[in-house]
């Protein structure tokens, strides 16, 4: 059974000039201990998704359809104050910014001993202890003696583990992880990424890890969901999306990785721009900057459809063919 | 954290120095004191002899040497219209003022705050929305006037509340404190709330405004990601962060309170510094302006000084050295 499993999700954001549909029919789902990268351009709704999950989408951005499951438990309708005691307990986030996503007036002794006490019925010593092998585990040197210290005291990258720690700390069963290395050094990178690898495989804890870095997508991921406009254009194991992508705008965005065994003067790229939430096109999302296009796209949305390995949503896989 | 003291002290010297400076151009500008003293009808040898009497015969840098050295005793000559030493005058009122300016502060502050954070965290509910205008009244109303309805309201109408004065006093080691007593409490409740209000507005506004900032930043969207009770969100991981702009506002406006508590002061015929420095201002009686002008500049000090101490204490970021964290 799948740990997490987001069936048609649509989530909308009424304004001034009508509802902005920001994510449409999104569907996907994360087994237990399983890596799902998201990657898409900005704006393409992953954040959202994550925020959508674990229930803190900001106002006035609502759920407008669809259901989330975790555990085969429904978890989108559920009373706030349900659905707070499920963050940080059952699923476990991390943000782009360690620089401010730590509390500057706490310390992160308090930040963890907070956390653990909130979701877990031990005592504050035994908290306590808990947070110090959290550090440890997160490679933090001196431990004991660190966890008094203040945000301020920690570099960056230290401080992403401490946020790794905070978002472990009540053990949950999947992490949202929201672009977690972006604002690092690049040397740091890989280091958190592994890092967050190796407590997650042992926790057996699932990851949604949204990023728009396909070098991290390609060497953390078991599978992947490339999402486009709101939508999801294709989802597969990772292998696949990269080397065998079906939709054409997965396509597009892997040649768009440069290739450092060729010379190359110009740099790939896909024409045109993701439309804006107030202009997409009606039919497929890409329909405008597909080079493929047929006249189906233009009218009718394509479904997620088989597409070999992977699952596409684009009419070039539809049995019995579109294709002029 | 030395350096800093060290430096913030240097600073307000030079304040200090500065304000005596012009409290003593008061001296030399405002009217000569000899003719003050002999009036019209003088001989030029009489006026001489006064003059060289008082020192005032001196050069400019000497007076003011002179001016400095007693002002920092505490000195500063006798008050010319009641003939009485200025420090004594100014002891006696002291206690008054302080009372008044805490109790007011005290009171913006135990209710300003709440009402800020309230009006942030139930943004656009009736009670905030009231809650704002009633703020806009408080701020837009003058002082004068907030008092005289008052007065109208509470003393003639209704009379629950005397109208002046301080009522009855204690006096412990030359303090006097309408503080320990029924008709104290009675007597000082129109003139701090008169005080309040207008703090209160500003206190509620700001603390609305910077708890609407904290609770946009990235921290607390984790910290309500990792599940933690709204309570635990509002009123520890928010509202601590809000603090260090409000302390910064009400200890300047502390300073405010004692300084411009003239207004109320007058109103309600409070035996306060305020109330005695409009007299002097009245009878050109400058020996006791020079001195509440000198005392005002040194509470601003001491005040600024102390909310930079409180930073420190609030702010973990300013009081360890930073220890290397990579």
């Amino acid at each position: 059974m799948s740990l997490l499993r987001v069936e048609h999700l649509v989530v909308e954001f009424p304004g001034r000039r009508g509802t902005l549909r920001a994510l449409d029919q999104v569907s996907f789902d994360i087994a237990p201990g399983e890596i799902l990268g998201v990657v898409g351009e900005s704006g393409a709704g992953k954040s959202l998704t994550g925020a959508a999950i674990i229930g803190l989408l900001e106002p006035p951005g609502h759920i407008a359809g669809g259901e989330i499951h975790l555990e085969g438990r429904r978890i989108d309708n559920l009373p706030p104050e349900q659905m707070r005691r499920i963050r940080g307990r059952k699923i476990g986030a991390i943000f782009q910014d360690p620089l401010t996503s730590l509390n500057p007036l706490y310390s992160i002794g308090r930040m963890l001993v907070e956390t653990i006490m909130t979701h877990l019925p031990v005592s504050a010593a035994e908290a306590r202890q808990r947070a110090i092998r959290l550090l440890k585990d997160t490679g933090i040197a001196a431990a004991a003696e660190r966890i008094d210290h203040y945000p301020h005291q920690f570099s960056g990258g230290m401080r992403q583990r401490v946020v790794i720690a905070l978002a472990l700390a009540a053990e949950p069963q999947l992490i949202v992880a929201d672009e977690p290395t972006t604002a690092l050094d690049v040397s740091i990178q890989a280091q958190i990424i592994a890092l967050l690898k190796r407590l997650c495989k042992e926790r057996g804890a699932a990851v949604m890890l949204i990023t728009h870095d396909m070098g991290v997508i390609a060497e953390t991921c078991d599978r992947v969901a490339v999402m486009y406009a709101g939508r999801i254009a294709e989802i597969g194991p990772v292998h696949e999306i990269i080397n065998q992508p079906a939709h054409p705008y997965t396509r597009g965005l892997m040649a768009c990785i440069p290739d450092m065994t060729q010379e190359r003067d110009l740099l790939h790229q896909i024409d045109g721009a993701m439309p804006r939430l107030t202009a997409i096109p009606p039919g497929c999302a890409f329909n405008p900057r597909c080079e493929q296009v047929f006249e189906r796209c233009r009218q009718e949305r394509p479904e997620l459809l088989a597409a070999g390995p992977t699952r596409a949503a684009c009419w070039l896989h539809a049995s019995g063919g579109g294709e002029p | 954290m030395l350096a800093f003291i060290l430096r913030r002290l240097v600073q307000a010297m030079i304040v200090m120095i500065t304000v005596a400076l012009i409290a003593f151009m008061l001296f030399q500008y405002v009217g000569d004191p000899v003719t003050f003293l002999l009036g019209q009808d003088v001989t030029p040898e009489e006026s001489r002899a006064l003059r060289a009497a008082l020192g005032l015969d001196q050069p400019f840098v000497v007076q003011f040497w002179h001016f400095l050295a007693n002002a920092a005793q505490g000195e500063f000559g006798f008050s010319l219209r009641q003939g009485v030493k200025v420090s004594t005058l100014i002891a006696e009122r002291f206690p008054a003022t302080i009372e008044l300016a805490l109790v007011a502060a005290l009171l913006a502050l135990v209710i300003g705050v709440p009402m800020g954070v309230y009006a942030a965290l139930r943004r656009g509910s009736f009670l905030s929305q009231v809650f704002m205008t009633i703020s806009l009244l408080g701020v837009s109303l003058p002082t004068f006037l907030i008092g005289i309805l008052l007065i109208l309201v509470f003393a003639v109408q209704l009379g629950w509340f005397p109208s002046f004065g301080r009522g009855e006093v204690v006096s412990i080691g030359g303090w006097t404190t309408g503080l320990l007593t029924a008709k104290g409490w009675h007597h000082i409740t129109l003139p701090a709330v008169t005080l309040a209000i207008f703090q209160l507005t500003l206190i509620m506004r700001l603390v609305r405004a910077e708890m609407l900032e904290v609770l946009r930043t990235d921290y607390i969207k984790f910290a309500r990601a990792r599940g933690l009770t709204d309570r635990a969100v509002h009123f520890g991981h928010a509202l601590k962060n809000t603090l260090v702009p409000v302390i910064t506002i009400t200890g300047l406006q502390l300073g405010g309170l004692i300084a411009f508590a003239i207004i109320t002061e007058t109103v309600f015929q409070w035996p306060g510094m305020g109330l005695l420095f409009i007299q002097a201002v009245n009878f050109a009686d400058i020996p006791v302006m020079a001195a509440y002008l000198c005392l005002i500049a040194l509470i601003f000090v001491v005040i600024n000084l102390s909310v930079d101490l409180l930073y420190f204490v609030v702010d973990p970021r300013l009081r360890v050295d930073r220890a290397g964290g990579h």
